[in-house]
């Protein structure tokens, strides 16, 4: 990792950029997406998440909702860096994810700009905002593989 | 008047610190913290009296039961009740769930309940269950600009369909107090009940339930440095007597018999089933003795007169918006401008003060703030004017930037 990606202000950077223009911030409503609500893990953060996963690829992410900061950003963050991916890749991305957030070892080259976050834990409660959007993507992902079997 | 500095003394949770900073505690409207004489008298129950309540015959069930008893003559004594009026529950929400399933088996098709925007979702959500059980409409008392429920606006809801009036005395958002006396006064000429979720307003002010002429009550004693678990459903006699309890069981009946025959005991015991928490029922007797040596009327002015100073500070910020500059309790509801409420909430942690961000349960009045969430600072008597002064120096400094800056 670059020492660039060290530097807090650069951080808050990538962080305020993606909550102010979030990726991908647009849903379908195609009926090929699958789709997650996700509302009731906190009062206020309010997404809806699709994605199209078709021959374990993660064709297209796509996220819309009332959100925080955190909430906003990580799935901004997350619909650009699992977009394109297998499904093998994307399980050691999110992996990876995880790690960081719960402040164990994790490999920075694999989560690019989502390293913004790694420090998130330091207010505890908000955790839940930065695993928001990811949560729904695992789900979506444990549904498209429940189905190939 | 008050001695706060004296006050702070027994609250030992006011020697914590959060984020290395002394705690600043303003979300005492989810609740309160506890003086050392609640404390005491929790542990005292553990340690001196230990055994069950209207049970046993020797010495010590005695003395429990009267303590218990005795706090049930305490709290009717503090809101101008008879004993036999107030039932003890889990809290304000299990007190309103009660009303709704005793009274709403008097409703019938085509009543109207009726409530506000403003309602917390335990005010609300009962009732929707028995409309929608009975075929009973709700409707809701259109608010004022300022997000207040007048008298004029009552007037305009209230008809001779109406026969429950679900109202909070102050609501939890925008520390609104509504005009109980006349509400009550005019739903009777109609027939209607009122009930009155005073969860918000019996840790603050002086209420008087037979003065106001409601027809039931709920609050809670953990928002009144009580102990949680406890809480108070009032009811006029007949009433209580009429309804069913929601939980039958052991305590609450006189006597029953395999053929189904069930003697239930005469209110308040008919809804007292199962071992209640006797050491929060004890606790919140000595919350109130503790509130009424203040008194309540002590208590609410100083409350005014911290909100004001905290008004006339923040209301100079042009980065803060305040949705209820005139509230009548300690509850101020605001936003900082360009910041979502649950990031500015995170820099105040980082500041040591404790506030809530979020849409506080009344999930309906969002469409009337204009906004989807909302930061509430929400006061109590030990919070003291250099606590604002902290509180107004962190609003001036939630910016954005600070508060993305908490996670680095
Ligand atoms: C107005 C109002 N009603 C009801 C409740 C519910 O109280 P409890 O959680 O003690 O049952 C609250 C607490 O948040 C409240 O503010």
């Amino acid at each position: 990792m670059s020492d660039l990606m060290q530097d807090p202000m650069i951080l808050r950077q990538i962080i305020m950029d993606h909550y102010e223009y979030p990726r991908n911030h647009e849903l379908t409503h195609d009926e090929n997406y699958m789709t997650r609500h996700m509302a009731s893990d906190s009062c206020i953060d309010d997404i809806h998440v699709e994605s199209k996963i078709s021959n374990d690829i993660i064709e297209d992410i796509r996220f819309d909702g009332v959100a925080c900061t955190i909430a906003t950003a990580s799935t901004s963050i997350m619909s650009e860096l699992l977009k394109g991916k297998t499904l093998k890749e994307a399980h050691v991305i999110i992996d990876n994810y995880h790690a960081m957030i719960d402040g164990k070892e994790y490999d920075e080259d694999l989560l690019e700009e989502a390293v913004a976050l790694h420090s998130v834990g330091k207010q505890a409660n908000r955790i839940k905002c930065a695993t928001i959007g990811w949560k729904a993507m695992e789900e979506m992902i444990a549904e498209s593989e429940n189905h190939g079997k | 008047m008050m001695n706060v500095e004296k006050i702070r003394k027994d609250f030992k949770m006011l020697e914590n610190t959060m984020q290395g900073h002394d705690l600043i505690y303003f979300d005492n409207a989810a609740t309160s913290l506890k003086p050392k004489s609640v404390v005491d008298a929790v542990v005292n129950y553990y340690e001196h009296l230990g055994v069950n309540c209207h049970r046993g015959d020797y010495d010590l069930s005695f003395q429990v039961d009267s303590a218990y008893e005795n706090a049930r003559k305490g709290v009717a004594e503090f809101i101008g009740a008879e004993e036999k009026e107030i039932v003890f529950t889990s809290g304000t929400s299990a007190s309103l769930n009660q009303i709704a399933y005793g009274y709403g088996k008097f409703l019938n098709q085509g009543d109207v309940i009726l409530s506000c925007e403003a309602e917390h979702a335990s005010s609300v959500l009962p009732w929707m269950k028995v409309a929608e059980e009975k075929g009973c409409g709700i409707q809701y008392v259109p608010l004022d600009d300022e997000g207040r429920i007048t008298l004029e606006n009552f007037k305009k809801v209230l008809n001779d369909q109406v026969k429950v009036i679900a109202l909070a005395h102050v609501t939890n958002v925008l520390g609104y107090e509504i005009p109980v006396k006349e509400i009550c006064a005019l739903a009777h000429e109609k027939g209607a009940v009122c009930v009155i979720d005073m969860a918000q307003s019996a840790p603050h002010m002086k209420v008087n339930v037979k003065d106001l002429d409601c027809d039931f009550a709920a609050f809670s004693s953990h928002k009144m440095i009580g102990p949680t678990g406890v809480g108070v459903l009032y009811g006029k006699y007949d009433l209580l007597q009429k309804m069913e309890p929601f939980m039958l069981g052991g305590g609450s009946n006189a006597r029953f018999d395999m053929c189904g025959n069930i003697l239930l005991k005469d209110a308040p015991y008919k809804y007292e089933t199962g071992t209640p928490p006797i050491e929060g029922v004890l606790g919140f007797h000595a919350a109130i003795q503790y509130l009424s040596e203040i008194g309540m009327e002590n208590i609410h002015a100083y409350e005014k007169e911290l909100h004001d100073y905290a008004i006339e500070k923040l209301s100079k910020l042009d980065n803060l918006i305040l949705y209820n500059p005139h509230a009548d309790t300690g509850i101020i509801t605001f936003n900082v401008k360009d910041v979502f409420a649950q990031d500015a909430a995170s820099y105040f942690n980082t500041q040591g003060i404790a506030l809530r961000a979020g849409q506080h349960c009344a999930k309906l009045l969002i469409d009337k703030l204009k906004t989807s969430a909302t930061l509430r600072a929400s006061l109590y008597f030990y919070n003291t004017k250099e606590e604002i002064d902290t509180f107004v120096e962190a609003c001036k400094n939630a910016t954005i930037e600070n508060c993305l800056n908490v996670f680095f």
